[in-house]
């Protein structure tokens, strides 16, 4: 695929820009949550009175997280009363629940090689914080090539979406570099699931994962899902064969049938894209710097 | 339903069909050879399903246990009451004091909770709030004096025993004799009974909170929609959803990919029958027991009368079909004239299945079972209450919206949010809800058929007390389908504080809905007196069903001291948090 870097990832950015522009321009009388990064503050005009709906419509539905100053205190009614002598119940919300989900395990085919590739999502907590790990990388020959572990703490900062903050370890291949991360994860307008974490290694070294997957249901169980990757490196870190800036950028589309919700085989390509030294230190090691691959995996959660 | 080609490839099979129809007999032994039945169901006694036997007098004797059911074809443990599903019909007498010995013989805690009933707080059976639970061998006994008349029910309020088999009838008949004539007296309880795990459930839901929906929106759908509409259409159509990031056909949280309905305990290939002669008159007091399931019951060839709501006399309204929800009960008459089968056809509100029973005149006959309506989207009105109506007057498409909500005269209504209902628990604020009662809810207008509303229900002799409300307080209903959590005023339970009724004194509650789903609400001890939006009175009520961004309010005469539960009674929502403590002092 030949397109510049630059400009697809403009294009991705303006994808969610747009998204974000639009989601202001909901219908009044509706309450929305805002993308971060996004100061809406200022346009809260009076969201409790409908009166305040004058010609300023999207401010008055577009509400962001600063409630307005009329707004009720939860905790008015109980008068100073806590709970009685009998023990209060302890429901699902003070309990504990954990998901994994394989992602992607598969087999990887390019022109010239054979490897598995792995990435899973781990969490284990309540609603609003939780411990999340997140694990990918690729085998080859039976080795581990290059595999990336992270383990974080996520928090949920709005509605759709929460922050994460943790630390990596990348091992494979190459000296293991260990990383702080914090990041963002959640659901973008139009249902676009973005993951978007920014590092800072040993040595000044610093680092950047921006993660875009979109799922078009085609059936009920047939569900076709294009996918979108892009890392950048502060600083060249050639014994990982990793060039600075924009190093590489993989995009792929699988088709995954869920036999159960739990259970999907899929099939899939992916193109990806190496850039600046990152395409050298390929080469030079007589790997291809852009190549199309087929996979097939299994994608399964429980 | 229209097929596509892409739809047909995922057309369910034959095994999801009985799975859909249950078993004729739901407590039918496996059929196995005793080689292949396992251990646990050989040992367990079979539960009896279907005629709930009838418990009378003052002293009764309730034991709680594990006995077995096969409602699809794989045996399943429930947790029951005197060993069946449902539990025995309890009938007293209003003015007799009852005394009941709850024996548990489960490995865990359990509780009974008597629905709707007026009593002293200590004899509500709500672990953590009015006591700490029957403990596994203990017996408990509750007494208290019975001070109404009606159809009620009882139920566990543990955990997920509700979903698990506990739930029962309570008839109470009036000191005085029974205003309503009838010949014939069946108790209809509806229920939703799945396989799985109920914590299983809840889990699935909190890593996929649209697990058990197969309604979504597809691609195949969309084309289809664009054929018929044109592109623009089709995406306007959508816009607001997946801006949103919110689902149109989001009305059940668990569907009948895991739920058989039942009737009376009785799956719709067991067919429950009730007989009747023709002619005569026959009561049916519908009970709804189903945890997370809203019914829109209808009897083909016959119009139901009816005559209670929640156990108190209401002016005879007849319609063709009536929707009710988790708590709710309705008492109707009907008098079938023909020498034939009816099917009492209950559908599920996402429309993904039913149940169904008979009236007919000898057993073993039954009549044809109306296919299952389509599913329709959440509206305008669902989503953003009386904003969308006034802007629905010949507006076309969501452009429009702007206008329509500048040239609106006006909403008196002043909602006020909570402050806690900004942050991640909650995904969208009505403004400008609907207060009107006459609608008779997603899937039910102008479907040809006479449907019951919140306005056609009057009950007899007014509000309990004349007094006009000293003070109001506002509940926000919110919750994140995303994440599955459900809260009031964007907190749950765990992060709340009570709520204080001071003793005497009468107030007015206004439920606000934030969400997108019916949320039957129920508060315990006291009864909810129902107002229209000019404040005259309605209903008297124990468990009230609020639509999608609707907006209603009730008096409360807060004469029961003590401390009360008030939830939600979806118990998925429950669970999750959707839940207070009333403390009237």
């Amino acid at each position: 695929m030949m397109y510049k870097p630059v400009s697809l990832f403009a294009a991705v950015v303006m994808v969610l820009g747009l998204s974000t522009a639009q989601a202001q321009d909901a219908a009044p009388g509706m309450a929305m949550d805002a993308m971060p990064g996004m100061d809406h503050s200022k346009m809260n005009s009076g969201s409790g009175s409908p009166a305040g709906h004058g010609a300023a419509m999207a401010p008055a539905a577009m509400q962001g997280r600063s409630e307005p100053e009329n707004a009720r205190d939860p905790h008015a009614y109980s008068d100073g009363y806590d709970f009685g002598d009998v023990p209060r119940p302890r429901l699902a919300d003070e309990k504990s629940f954990y998901s994994v989900l394989v992602d992607r395990l598969e087999r990887v085919k390019s022109s010239d090689n054979v490897s598995g590739f792995y990435d899973l999502e781990a969490w284990y907590g309540r609603d609003y914080d939780r411990a999340v790990l997140k694990a990918e990388g690729s085998v080859d020959s039976n080795t581990l090539e290059d595999a990336s572990t992270e383990l974080l703490w996520g928090h949920a900062l709005a509605t759709y979406w929460d922050t994460q903050l943790g630390a990596r370890y990348d091992s494979g291949s190459g000296p293991n570099r260990k990383w702080l991360a914090f990041g963002v994860q959640g659901l973008a307008p139009y249902w676009f699931e973005v993951d978007a974490t920014a590092y800072i290694g040993e040595g000044g070294r610093t680092a950047a994962n921006f993660e875009g997957i979109y799922e078009l249901l085609l059936t009920q169980k047939l569900i076709l899902q294009p996918r979108i990757e892009a890392d950048w490196y502060g600083k060249r870190d050639a014994r990982r064969d990793l060039g600075d800036g924009l190093s590489e950028i993989n995009t792929g589309l699988r088709l995954r049938y869920e036999i159960r919700r739990e259970f999907a085989p899929y099939l899939g390509v992916e193109w990806a894209r190496k850039f600046g030294d990152s395409k050298d230190f390929a080469r030079a090691a007589g790997e291809q710097s852009s190549e199309a691959r087929f996979v097939a995996g299994l994608r399964f959660w429980f | 339903m229209k097929r596509t080609l892409l739809r047909s490839l995922a057309a369910p099979d034959q095994s999801r069909r009985r799975f859909v129809q249950g078993l004729a007999a739901g407590g039918a032994l496996l059929g196995l050879p005793p080689l292949l039945t396992p251990v646990w169901a050989l040992q367990a006694a079979m539960t009896r399903t279907g005629m709930a036997p009838v418990l009378t007098g003052t002293e009764f004797d309730l034991t709680i246990a594990e006995t077995m059911v096969n409602y699809t074809g794989k045996p399943r443990m429930a947790t029951t009451i005197n060993g069946s599903i449902p539990a025995p019909i309890l009938r007293w007498r209003e003015g007799d004091t009852v005394t009941l010995r709850v024996t548990n013989r489960l490995p865990v805690s359990t509780s009974i909770h008597w629905h709707g009933i007026i009593l002293p707080y200590r004899m509500d059976g709500v672990p953590g709030v009015s006591f700490t639970g029957i403990a596994p061998g203990e017996t408990f006994v509750y007494r208290f004096k019975v001070q109404q008349s009606g159809t009620y029910w009882y139920h566990s309020h543990t955990g997920f025993q509700e979903q698990t088999g506990m739930y029962g009838a309570i008839i109470i008949d009036p000191a005085r004799g029974s205003r309503i004539r009838a010949d014939r007296d069946y108790v209809i309880q509806l229920s939703d009974w799945t396989d799985e795990d109920p914590m299983d459930v809840l889990a699935k839901l909190k890593k996929q909170s649209d697990y058990y929906n197969f309604n979504q929106l597809t691609a195949g759908e969309f084309m289809q929609d664009a054929a018929e509409q044109g592109l623009d259409a089709a995406i306007t159509k959508r816009r607001m959803w997946n801006r949103m990031r919110m689902n149109p056909t989001d009305l059940a949280d668990i569907s009948a990919y895991t739920y058989t309905f039942l009737m009376n305990g009785t799956a719709p290939a067991g067919n429950w029958t009730g007989i009747f002669k023709p002619g005569e008159r026959v009561r049916l007091r519908f009970i709804g027991s189903g945890t997370q399931s809203f019914f829109d019951v209808r009897i083909p060839g016959l119009k139901m009368t009816v005559v209670h709501v929640d156990g108190q006399d209401v002016e005879p309204v007849t319609v063709d079909e009536f929707r009710f929800g988790p708590g709710e009960t309705y008492d109707v008459i009907v008098a079938p004239k023909q020498d034939r089968a009816y099917t009492i056809f209950a559908q599920s509100m996402d429309r993904t299945g039913y149940a169904r029973g008979t009236l007919a005149p000898r057993a073993g006959m039954q009549a044809k079972v109306p296919a299952l309506d389509e599913l329709q989207w959440l509206t305008m009105t669902d989503m953003m209450g009386s904003m969308a109506q006034g802007a629905m007057g010949g507006m076309q498409g969501m452009s429009g919206m702007h206008h329509g909500a500048m040239s609106m005269g006006g909403n008196p209504v002043h909602a006020r949010h909570a402050r806690t209902e900004y942050g991640p628990s909650v995904d969208m604020r009505v403004d400008t809800p609907r207060t009107n009662l006459d609608d008779p809810g997603i899937g039910l207008r102008n479907n040809g058929r006479r449907v019951l509303t919140h306005a056609d229900l009057h009950t007899l002799g007014g509000p309990l007390d004349a007094r006009d409300a000293e003070r109001e307080i506002e509940l926000h209903l919110t919750g994140n389908m995303e994440r599955y959590t459900w809260s009031l005023d964007g907190l749950e339970f765990g992060k709340s504080t009570p709520v204080h009724f001071r003793h005497g004194e009468r107030l007015r509650v206004i439920l606000h809905n934030d969400t997108m789903m019916t949320h039957p609400m129920h508060l315990h001890g006291m009864w909810s007196e129902q107002e229209t939006p000019d404040g005259s009175f309605l209903a008297r009520r124990h468990t009230i069903s609020v639509q999608p961004a609707q907006r209603i309010s009730f008096l409360v005469n807060a004469d029961a001291l003590g401390r009360w539960a008030w939830h939600c009674h979806l118990l998925y929502h429950m669970d999750s948090g959707m839940f207070r403590e009333v403390v009237v002092a």
